[in-house]
Formats: C-alpha cells, sequence, structure tokens
C-alpha cells in the first residue's frame, strides 16, 4: 500500500479475483434456484408444452389448469382428490404435534438446566442419544405399540410418534438456552415463596420468546418434511402431503403427467418456504443450535 | 453445575427438622417423568426391542423363537443387502466430501465482504427447508433422459449429449448424490459461515499485520479454528446419509431394479412389504452399529470438552 504502483497493480488483481469471486457465487446461486425455477415453469405449461418442449423453454400463456389439478383432480394410488385432503392432514398433524412437543420441550429444558437434581444430566445425557438414532431401529416396535394403545394409522398416532421423536430436539434447544439463566435468579424467587411453576410461568417464559421461535420453527420443519413416519403409521385417511405426493408421483395410471407433478410438489413444498422466507434468521439459528451443540 | 437448588429438603433434615414430603421438591421430577419414561422406553425400550427381534426367525408378525445369528447371516449373504451397503459407501463418501467442499468454499467465498450477501445465503439455504420428498420429485423430471437435461442438451446442438445416469444401473446412484448435495451443502455454508464470524477478529488482524496473504490466513489460522465446525458437519453428514431414505423413495424408487438402494430403504422393503421381520430388523440394527460408531466417539470428546471448559 505504501508504494503507488504496486497498489494499482494489486488493485486490478483484486478487481479481477472479485469479478472471479461474484461469478462463482452467482453460477452456484442458479445451481440452487434452477430446479425450483425448472418446477415453476414445467408447472405452468400445458401437456402438449410439456411433451415438445425442453426443461427451460417458457410457456406460452400462464397456464394454472395443473395447479387446481394437483390440489384437487389428481390421483394418488386408486382415489383421484388432488393432494388437498393430504395438505390439511399434514396441518392437523403438524399443528398438534408442533405445541406438544415444543411446550414439554419447554418444561424438561426448565427442568434440567435450572432444577437439578441427582441423573438429571444423565437422563439429558440418554435423551440426546435419542436425537441421533436411525429410526429404522424403532419402526416394528412402535408399530406394534400403535396397535396396542389402538391408534395405529391414525392421526392421533402420527402426532404421538412425532411428539415422542421430537421431544429430545426441543427439549436440547430449550435446555442450552436456559443454561444461560443464572441459577440465583431460581433461587431469589423461591425465597420470595414463588413456586415451581409461578417461577416458570412468571420468570422464564417471559424471556423465551427467541427460543420458542426456533423450536417451533424447526419442529415444524421437520414434521412437516417427515415422510418416514407418515409412510410406515399412516392410514388411508391420515396419510401426510409427503406420502400423498410421492404416491402421486408414482401412479402412472393415464400417463405421466409432469406438469402436475411438479405443481402438488411446489404445494407441498410451501408452507416450509414460507416459513423459511419470512424467518429465515430463526431457521438458521435453529439448524445450526441442533447442531453445534448437539 | 454444582447449584443444587432443588435439594432444599435435604438441607432442612441437616439442620435438624424432620424431613417432611414436600411436593415443591418432587415436582421438577415429577414433571421430568413422563418424558424419561416415555423417552427410554421407546428408545432404549425398542432398541433392544429391535436386536431381540433380529435374533428370531420373525417372517410376516414377529415370532420369539430365536435363531442366534442366522438373520445377519442370511442378511450379509444377500446380493441386495451388499449393493445397498456398496452404495452406501459411495453415496455416503462422496456426498460428504462434496458438501464440505462447496460449503467451506461457499462460506469462504461469503466472507469476503459480498455486497449481496444476505439475498445469497438465502438462495443457497433455501433446499434444507424442503422435504426430501420434493426434491427428489424435482431431480426425478431433471435427470430423466427423455424430458430432462439430456433433451435440454440436445434440442440446444450437442446432439451427442448423453445424461442418462438415472436410468444406468453403474450410475444411479450418482443422481442421489447430487440431489443430496444440492440439499444440504447449503447447510454446510450456514455452519461455516456462523464460524468464520466467530473467529477472533485481531487474530486475523495481527496476522495480516505480520504480512500473511488472505489465502495464508484463512489455511493457516482460521479453518484450524474451525475445526469443531468442521468435525460438527462431519457428523450430520455422515448422520444425514446413513439415514437417507425418502430421497430414494422420490427419486428412484429403489431402481433400476435395486440399483440404487440404500440400507434404510432396504430395511423398509423387507420389514414392511416383504414380510421379512427378523431380516429387516437385523438390518436396523447394522444401520444402529454404523451411527453409534461415528456417534459416540464425537458425544465423548464433545461432552469432555465441555466439561474441561467449565
Amino acid at each position: 500500500m505504501k508504494n503507488n504502483s504496486t497498489a494499482r497493480n494489486t488493485s486490478g488483481v483484486t478487481k479481477l479475483l472479485r469479478i472471479a469471486l461474484y461469478s462463482v457465487l452467482l453460477i452456484m446461486a442458479f445451481f440452487y434456484l434452477m430446479p425450483l425455477i425448472i418446477m415453476l415453469l414445467t408447472s405452468l405449461k400445458d401437456a402438449e408444452e410439456v411433451r415438445n418442449g425442453t426443461l427451460l423453454s417458457l410457456p406460452g400463456s400462464l397456464n394454472f389448469d395443473s395447479w387446481s389439478k394437483a390440489w384437487s383432480g389428481a390421483c394418488t394410488g386408486s382415489t383421484c382428490t388432488g393432494i388437498s385432503p393430504y395438505f390439511l392432514n399434514s396441518f392437523k398433524i403438524v399443528i398438534p404435534a408442533v405445541a406438544i412437543s415444543t411446550l414439554l420441550g419447554a418444561i424438561n429444558g426448565y427442568v434440567i438446566s435450572l432444577w437439578k437434581f441427582r441423573g438429571s444430566n444423565l437422563f439429558f445425557a440418554a435423551l440426546l442419544l435419542g436425537c441421533f438414532i436411525p429410526f429404522q431401529v424403532v419402526l416394528l416396535p412402535m408399530a406394534q405399540t400403535l396397535g396396542w394403545l389402538g391408534i395405529a394409522s391414525s392421526t392421533t398416532g402420527l402426532i404421538f410418534v412425532h411428539v415422542v421423536y421430537g421431544v429430545a430436539f426441543t427439549t436440547l434447544f430449550f435446555r442450552n438456552f436456559y443454561q444461560s439463566i443464572p441459577g440465583e435468579l431460581v433461587k431469589a424467587a423461591r425465597l420470595d415463596g414463588a413456586g415451581f411453576f409461578t417461577i416458570f410461568y412468571r420468570i422464564i417464559l417471559p424471556v423465551s420468546t427467541p427460543i420458542i421461535v426456533v423450536t417451533v420453527i424447526w419442529q415444524f420443519t421437520q414434521i412437516w418434511n417427515d415422510f418416514l413416519f407418515g409412510v410406515a403409521f399412516s392410514g388411508f385417511d391420515s396419510q401426510p402431503v409427503t406420502v400423498a405426493l410421492n404416491n402421486l408421483v408414482n401412479t402412472s395410471f393415464g400417463g405421466k403427467e409432469y406438469n402436475v407433478d411438479m405443481a402438488a410438489a411446489i404445494i407441498a413444498a410451501l408452507p416450509t418456504i414460507v416459513v423459511y422466507v419470512f424467518a429465515g434468521k430463526y431457521f438458521v439459528r435453529g439448524l445450526t443450535a441442533g447442531a453445534v451443540k448437539g | 453445575m454444582k447449584t443444587n437448588i432443588a435439594n432444599s429438603g435435604s438441607e432442612k433434615t441437616q439442620s435438624g427438622r424432620p424431613a417432611r414430603f414436600n411436593l415443591a421438591d418432587w415436582m421438577p421430577k415429577i414433571v421430568l417423568a413422563p418424558t424419561m419414561l416415555i423417552a427410554i422406553f421407546c428408545i432404549y425400550g425398542y432398541m433392544i426391542w429391535s436386536a431381540v427381534l433380529s435374533f428370531t426367525n420373525s417372517r410376516m408378525l414377529p415370532s420369539y423363537k430365536f435363531v442366534g445369528w442366522d438373520q445377519y447371516e442370511r442378511l450379509f449373504n444377500n446380493d441386495r443387502w451388499i449393493v445397498a451397503l456398496t452404495n452406501l459407501g459411495i453415496f455416503g463418501s462422496l456426498f460428504i466430501l462434496i458438501c464440505l467442499f462447496l460449503g467451506i468454499m461457499l462460506a469462504i467465498f461469503l466472507d469476503q465482504k459480498i455486497r449481496t450477501e444476505g439475498a445469497l445465503r438465502t438462495i443457497y439455504l433455501y433446499p434444507m427447508a424442503i422435504s426430501f420428498i420434493v426434491t427428489g420429485t424435482a431431480w426425478k423430471w431433471l435427470l430423466n433422459p427423455t424430458n430432462g437435461i439430456q433433451k435440454l442438451m440436445i434440442d440446444m446442438g450437442f446432439e451427442n449429449f448423453k445424461f442418462d445416469w438415472l436410468t444406468n444401473p453403474d450410475m444411479v446412484v450418482y443422481c442421489l448424490v447430487i440431489a443430496a448435495v444440492w440439499q444440504a451443502s447449503g447447510f454446510v455454508m450456514a455452519l461455516f459461515l456462523a464460524g468464520l464470524r466467530g473467529v477472533d477478529g485481531d487474530l486475523i488482524k495481527a496476522a495480516h499485520l505480520d504480512g500473511a496473504s488472505t489465502f495464508t490466513t484463512y489455511r493457516r489460522i482460521i479453518l484450524p479454528s474451525l475445526k469443531p465446525v468442521f468435525f460438527s458437519a462431519l457428523v450430520i453428514l455422515s448422520h444425514i446419509a446413513i439415514k437417507s431414505f425418502d430421497l430414494v423413495q422420490a427419486l428412484t424408487n429403489g431402481g433400476p431394479g435395486y440399483a440404487s438402494d440404500l440400507p434404510a430403504n432396504f430395511m423398509y422393503t423387507y420389514t414392511f412389504t416383504r414380510s421379512q421381520i427378523g431380516m429387516g430388523s437385523a438390518s436396523a440394527m447394522v444401520m444402529l452399529g454404523c451411527i453409534l460408531a461415528i456417534l459416540v466417539p464425537y458425544l465423548y470428546s464433545e461432552l469432555r470438552g465441555n466439561k474441561n471448559e467449565k
């Protein structure tokens, strides 16, 4: 920098490097965006255009027929109701499962970090392992248990499964968050006569908003995107949207309609994409918190 | 770690007053109990249950007639399982390597005061919010030789262009790699970017003052300090690889034939559609073994590291 000629020289090289840098970043952006763009283009074409055009050819006119067919007319397996009933099923599973697992996680995290007792850390370590086991190990025993409980192939059964295997993660999130709350705070409140739930409700919960948002978003994404539990434990009436989408795409009855497949795929992805776009910051925080701390 | 505020009950006994049952002291345990019981039953109980089943001759229904290691023997003599394991080896190592490479590269590039960083970050990471089923459906369309990328290139004038991996039994596993990398590499980027932002700024300044180039600073100072992030990413990626099920189901459905099966798909097929519960359980136990082999050393070092900090 002290020498003028080298400075000019470096800035020329730097400029070239910057251009290269931006090119790589933009090419990669294209790589990530391309499938979504092509899905969107394909979903707006009619059957003729899909057959004769290429991936990148533009639809002749904006044609939303395949969207309405995907929503309410396409065949998944032997029924032709579109994916709308399954889309609703997913919500019926996701909303209670997220609410219950988040609430349990908050209470568990509160106990594990602020009301430690002998064995609570051991329990936490044991629970942590539950975040990581391959769920193939629990599929068959869980199928039997659901049968005994009389909730096999039902929405209730799926909610139960998602709560059971989601609680490990939600507890982890809340425990790590509450770790930073000083124990003296709880001690002082106890001396003032506040009980277990009063402290939770009046002191802890009001400061928990950020971690609640992170947990709800994480759980929502996980459960919405689940396929394994959905395909193993759902019945005909309780299939989540991921299972229905897979059936729809693999139903070859009456010829393949790629435009309908793509529209259905976008519909199935829409809720989590919307969450990501509007609350991406929290989504990323959940991902990295679950990853780095876990 | 040492402040034990829940123990006021025993303090009373120490000070001479009679201990009496105090609901408040039991509250934390009572509250934790349901999760504890269910977790122990549904995680550890089921693990043992599956392990037991893997030593029985269960077929369509669980039976408890023990046959020793027979199911494992049959499993490893099963060509389809060997294909699934080999696929996991190829898929797993390529997926992990490419994700790490792309993720670290993008994180470092984005760390160069890029003006549109926020937008680019959002674009790189959005696939992570999508279900593997959607990813599989999308890539199935892109990779399919009759209408997909192959046709696009031919129509653009490259008449001999051939890209039929999806229908080629020898290449189909690489299709899984492409789609999985597309979905998860942005996640590695996010992990490393968070790590890079956490590196002590003074350290970097000092290196620059000593005349180190940006490249050297990254290679010698910044990246080595991100070792923990690297190991987290490694563990998470291998975990994703071993558990991969949805992607195969949506992208190839295991085909052509069973050329693109992964262990998770093998397990599902044998347990639920082929009525081979014993062998299915054995395959699940092998998967569990793989994950534990990666996880236990990692958790051990993590927990030990935490203790040293405190």
